[in-house]
């Protein structure tokens, strides 16, 4: 019968697994990983954090701009889809990354509904993928309360 | 995995991260950091002119391109008018041929799509001869 911390570890690693395979996260994350240390034990926690309120910000900044109907100045909301661009490929996130690349052309075309569908998009995957960042670190904590390690888990 | 990572912390190298995106400065930081670089970080180009104006100075910089009040074209001009010398690498996301060209022209010596990763700075180091000890 497998201990509590096997099975822990098990479903981390299926849950990492599964992250990358359906591209919330891709190797740049490994990256990230790769600079978590002892004098940095939340490395990763601490910078994902800073991306989720980058999100916020520059969603925010994004819905703003969009909003003053008929006077969109598209420079504007391009300037704050390239910032996120940016700040999701530095951490691994895909899928936001993704549909920046999308928003971006919706910007430089200037369509406004195009705009529009990004920016919600943008806002559901950003935080979906905060909330699945939140069950893998939450599983990292009950591995390390049951005694365990985190195993390293090779994509 | 830690172990496998080069030390460069007796070459006593020191950098500045020029980028207005936090998530990127703490990314670059950290990267340096690992590498045994100690480093400054500033927020755009014109703290980066400022910086050096008040008499710091860097073996490397890390110059963002899209940047406000001063971008990293701009920047990268300005601190070679002033005699700047340190080696400047140019990193950015946006990497299309007449970018890049034009960033490169305003006195870089080297450049790097982002995002940057361990071997990406191990290979910016290689190429501006930056000693790396494994």
């Amino acid at each position: 019968m497998d201990t509590l911390v096997a099975q822990l570890q098990r479903q981390f690693r299926d849950y990492t697994i599964s992250l990358y395979h359906q591209g919330f996260l891709d190797d740049q994350f490994t990256e990230l990983k790769k600079l978590q240390d002892e004098c940095s034990p939340d490395f990763v926690a601490e910078v994902v954090s800073l991306f989720f309120e980058d999100c916020e910000k520059l969603i925010g900044n994004m819905a703003r701009a969009l909003d003053q109907t008929g006077n969109v100045d598209f420079s504007l909301v391009g300037s704050s889809v390239h910032q996120l661009k940016g700040s999701s490929s530095s951490v691994g996130a895909k899928r936001v990354k993704g549909l920046c690349v999308t928003f971006k052309e919706c910007c430089d075309s200037q369509n406004f509904e195009g705009c529009v569908r990004c920016l919600q998009q943008v806002d559901i995957e950003y935080k979906s993928l905060k909330a699945k960042l939140q069950d893998l670190f939450n599983l990292e904590q009950q591995i390390v309360q049951a005694g365990g390690r985190i195993p390293q888990v090779d994509i | 995995m830690a172990d496998e990572v080069p030390s460069l912390a007796e070459s006593k190298l020191t950098a500045l991260v020029v980028d207005d995106n936090f998530v990127n400065q703490t990314m670059h930081h950290k990267l340096l950091d690992r590498l045994g670089i100690q480093n400054d970080v500033v927020c755009n180009g014109q703290e980066a002119v400022d910086v050096h104006c008040s008499g710091r100075n860097y073996d490397l910089i890390l110059m963002d391109m899209e940047m406000p009040i001063l971008n990293g074209i701009q920047a990268t001009k300005r601190l070679r008018e002033m005699g700047i010398e340190s080696k400047i690498a140019g990193v950015t996301t946006r990497a299309n041929e007449g970018d890049k060209k034009e960033f490169m022209e305003a006195g870089l010596n080297d450049f790097q799509e982002k995002p940057l990763t361990i071997s990406k700075l191990l290979s910016i180091l290689h190429r501006l001869d930056f000693y790396v000890q494994t």
